[in-house]
């Protein structure tokens, strides 16, 4: 059998980096992400909302690293000070929703019947209108501000939730295992928490992780067009949204937008690494 | 098989491995055999065993990282394993065709059946479109599809699995291929559908001289059709015969294994239990270096720690061990003589289970507005008693509703009409929480091991859970305890309690799954199929295991199944379920020995029997058509349209199920006429 020519096998680490690589990169993003967030006094000597007029629009320099916005703050400051606003609407608004939204579709989901139809006709509804237009309605409605903002963009958000689990849960629900649980006498709440949602997890986590860059673009959409944050709490839409006009100085609008990009992108790297992960077939090899 | 031609294909220390990154898988591990024109080759072995790879090797549909390593494929004087991609295309298909287990995948469901066989014949430029239109209403009707000049123009989907695998024969034969593989074409099937299938086959081959590899994990199957057989085992042939002589005087451990493990429909056992062998087959990516079956094999002796070659051991036998190559010889075990049908006694006790008039209809959704409501009527007037301590069968071909029927006596459905009461009480339509008491009473097995024990749960999780809720264990020590107890009841080791399902074989799971049924101290079990998915001999495994616990724990079973042999084998009482309704029911023996019905009289026909010189001397009844829909049942009798001694007395009146005989009830106006 020494004539039979075998591929050469790669080596543990190189299917590792070749799988899991760019996730890896992304947590990494994230993480870097959230320690700015959390200690972003410590990583800048200027106050976020402290104005300068007197150096107003400065380029970067050695004293302002990303320069100076049209109030002379310190940009640096305000896009690490931006990632605690919009790591955290991003994560209320996909966990909160994606919580609501899995308990509703996966019970309307077992019970079958009225209580599946009248709830998927109800995210129906939410789906007639595209998603930020509807966010923006309602965040209008409802008056500007963090708080109302995240309350809209969660009527718009649990739907998306709703249907995935509702499918995941239907599935679920013709395995023989549901069906030797409740041949033992366990209750309906116990089958659905403790047995099916465990089972149909993996994709919700998938579904979480790339939505939360989504969601962090949706609130920075809303805010650029004036409806999220309240000046002058600094966040990267509304950043965005203060520098288009500044064409000369490109840098106050150019860093928040790149902070947005590169955790957008980040959540997406790891929610496809999710997805690699517990997909049986790529797991095979 | 001595021919003085050269053989049509010659296949040479072919060796097929999986390059996975783990190493390699060696699923084909140096097989040669050869198949002459004309001929029928059987190839049978476990799952596992390396008979499909064979298969695709040779029409080299193997898909990353399966690859051939090895070895050569003779086909016509082509090295089919170093053809490029456009010389097998020219074989594939044209000269080789291949029919596959699963009917309902292996059509395209958004083309018509027409244009899936005129594209099968054009695409090698045989025939012009207007021919192999012609052509393929032509074997369409060859393989016995009613109307065949209309039924062509429909889908897939409109066809039910029997006629998928007539519409994949008459493509495998469209382009008069000199070879035809099947692989496992009849096991999606049911028994009646397969003896049809097979019967085309047969014909096939005789009339147009196909030469034909049947692929099968059933002796009967392969003992109906072949004239040689191979056996394959981890890998590698290890026996090759003509089937009279190799299922009567196996010269193979495993081949012997193998034979005895199956219950025979033509045989009554005096001894439910089945003789097995132990373990499971190897690892393939590790062979062991000695024989492969050595460790499982009851005949083993010193000299098989060399790995035997396969070598010559009668006219036209070889086989791969070193026992029967010395001369020794692999001792039959006395077989049961048929018992005559012994007296029934009268039931004394009051049944543990008694159903009357059950039904379950099934709305379907309508396709129009303004449409009928469409009903399915799955089970549909059943009556049926359980007495404590029997084992019942429930036997019926798919869509019959004995599944059904078993969820509806778990109460897991709530019946539509009818009664069912369960050790004096009524739970028809007794609520959760009222059922949960009886629930430690009534316990179920279900048929698919890789779906009925949740993944995301430890087997002590799965295990525990029942005995938690019903409060038989006060505390978690207790519960360890019970837990390993049931373990070692199954015969599993202790330390599976920390393991997951993936981790176990599908013998192993069954195990967990009988463990956790029987958790709670049933008295009475339901098994819905709980072999059906098995290799033969983990079910006989499985058959012994439930044998035995019946007889430790005075179980009550109602055991449903498809297979026959497995039901005469283990039941004292058979009911025979034909559109949701039951046709004949009786104790096993004179059920077998004198069916009264004729639907029970061909369903025991149509099963296969693995001796050819014992199939030969069978009468087969056969069956027409495929059963009606459950949608709309025949008027009358529901059988009358299959029956082939239906009057027209049958369209009108429904029989009754009336007692024919001691103990043996059958609803037929002619009891007993076809014989």
């Amino acid at each position: 059998m020494s004539d039979i020519a075998l591929p050469a096998i790669a080596s543990p680490r190189t299917r590792w980096l070749r799988r899991y690589g760019l996730a890896s990169f992304g947590a990494v993003i994230i993480l870097a992400w959230i320690f700015a967030a959390i200690f972003a006094p410590w990583l800048t000597r200027y106050d976020p909302n402290f104005v300068d007029v007197a150096a107003r629009l400065q380029p970067p320099s050695a004293s302002h690293w990303l320069g100076t916005d049209a109030l002379g703050r310190d940009v640096a400051t305000r896009v690490i000070y931006g990632a605690r606003v919009s790591l955290t609407v991003g994560m209320v608004v996909v966990l909160v929703g994606a919580l609501f939204g899995t308990l509703l579709g996966a019970s309307a989901a077992y019970a079958r019947g009225w209580a599946e139809e009248g709830l998927m006709r109800l995210t129906d509804l939410v789906f007639c209108f595209p998603p930020i237009i509807l966010a923006m309605a309602i965040a209008a409605a409802l008056g500007i501000g963090t708080v109302n903002t995240v309350i809209a963009m969660l009527v718009v958000w649990w739907p998306k939730f709703a249907r995935l689990s509702r499918s995941l849960v239907i599935s679920q629900r013709s395995m023989e295992y549901v069906e030797a649980a409740q041949s033992i006498g366990f209750g309906p709440a116990h089958i659905l928490l403790r047995q099916i949602i465990p089972n149909a997890i993996g994709p919700l986590v998938v579904l979480v992780t790339l939505d939360l860059g989504n969601a962090i673009l949706v609130f920075a959409g809303l805010s650029f067009l004036g409806l999220g944050t309240v000046p002058p709490t600094p966040e990267w839409g509304s950043m965005v949204g203060e520098g288009r006009e500044l064409v000369q100085q490109w840098w106050v609008a150019t860093f928040p937008g790149l902070a947005i990009l590169t955790v957008v992108m980040a959540f997406n790297f790891m929610g496809d690494g999710f997805r690699d992960w517990l997909d049986p077939h790529a797991n095979r090899r | 098989m001595p021919t003085a031609a050269e053989p049509l294909l010659q296949v040479r220390d072919l060796r097929t491995w999986f390059l996975t990154d783990s190493g390699p898988v060696r699923a084909v591990d140096g097989v040669s055999f050869d198949v002459h024109a004309g001929e029928t080759l059987g190839v049978v072995g476990e799952s596992g065993s390396g008979k499909s790879v064979c298969a695709k090797s040779i029409m080299r549909l193997l898909d990353e990282p399966a690859r051939i390593v090895g070895g050569s494929i003779l086909f016509k004087g082509r090295d089919l394993a170093h053809l490029d991609d456009e010389g097998i295309r020219e074989v594939r298909g044209r000269e080789i065709a291949m029919v596959f287990q699963d009917p309902m995948t292996s059509l395209n469901p958004v083309l018509r059946i027409a244009r899936q066989l005129i594209e099968a014949m054009t695409a090698h430029g045989r025939f012009t479109a207007a021919a192999a239109r012609s052509r393929a209403i032509d074997l369409l009707r060859r393989m016995g599809v009613a109307s065949a000049d209309r039924t062509v123009n429909s889908f897939p989907h409109q066809f039910s699995g029997g006629m998928r695998q007539r519409v994949m024969l008459a493509m495998g034969f469209s382009n008069e291929p000199s070879l035809l593989i099947a692989d496992e074409p009849t096991t999606a099937l049911d028994v009646t559908i397969q003896a049809q299938i097979l019967d085309l086959l047969r014909g096939l081959n005789r009339d147009l001289g196909t030469a034909v590899i049947l692929i099968s994990h059933d002796l009967g199957v392969i003992a109906n059709i072949c004239s040689r057989v191979l056996v394959m085992y981890a890998g590698e042939v290890v026996e090759e015969g003509a089937p009279e002589e190799l299922l009567t005087d196996p010269r193979h451990p495993y081949t012997w294994a193998l034979l005895h493990a199956a219950p025979r429909i033509d045989a009554q056992a005096e001894d439910r239990r089945l003789i097995t062998i132990e373990g499971q087959p190897p690892d393939p990516r590790a062979w062991p270096s000695g024989c492969r079956f050595r460790a499982r094999c009851p005949f083993a002796v010193e000299k098989c720690a060399e790995h035997p070659e396969l070598l010559p051991v009668a006219a036209g036998r070889a086989a791969r061990c070193w026992v029967t190559q010395e001369g020794g010889s692999l001792h039959t075990p006395e077989r049961a003589r048929p018992v005559v049908a012994a007296p029934v006694d009268a039931t004394p006790a009051a049944p543990i289970l008694e159903v009357s008039g059950l039904q379950k209809h099934f709305p379907l959704p309508k396709e129009a507005f303004f449409e009928r409501q469409r009903v399915l009527r799955a089970v549909d007037g059943v009556d049926l008693q359980v007495f404590a301590g029997e084992t019942v069968g429930l036997v019926g071909e798919s869509g019959c509703g004995k599944s059904t029927l078993a969820r509806l006596v778990t109460r897991l459905h709530e019946p539509t009409d009818g009664k069912i009461v369960f050790a004096g009480t009524d739970i028809t339509h007794a609520s959760l929480s009222a059922i949960r008491p009886l629930r430690r009473r009534m316990q179920m097995i279900f048929q698919d091991p890789y779906a009925s024990l949740n993944p995301r749960m430890t087997i002590g999780e799965i295990l525990a859970g029942p005995l938690i809720l019903h409060g038989i264990a006060g505390d978690a020590a207790a519960a360890r305890t019970r837990v390993a107890e049931l373990l070692d009841l199954v015969g599993l080791p202790g330390q599976s309690v920390t393991r997951y399902p993936y981790e176990f074989s599908g013998g192993q799971r069954q195990r967990i799954s009988i463990a956790r049924a029987l958790a709670v101290g049933p008295d009475f079990v339901v098994a819905d199929e709980p072999i059906s998915a098995l290799d033969v001999n983990i079910q006989a495994q499985i058959i012994n295991l439930m044998v035995d616990l019946q007889e430790r724990l005075g179980l009550t079973y109602l055991f449903i199944a498809h297979d026959l042999a497995v039901v005469r084998h283990v039941c004292d009482r058979i009911a025979v379920l034909y559109l949701g309704k039951i046709m004949e029911v009786g104790p096993a023996a004179s059920l077998f020995a004198r069916p009264l019905h004729p639907y029970t009289r061909t369903l025991i026909s149509a099963a296969p029997v693995p001796d050819p010189r014992v199939e030969r001397t069978r009468r087969h009844v056969p069956m027409k058509g495929e059963p009606p829909s459950a949608l709309n049942p025949p008027s009358g009798c529901r059988f009358r349209t299959r029956c082939p001694i239906a009057e027209e007395r049958c369209t009108r009146e429904e029989p009754p199920l009336l007692e024919a005989a001691p103990g043996q009830r059958v609803a037929c106006h002619f009891p007993g006429r076809l014989t």
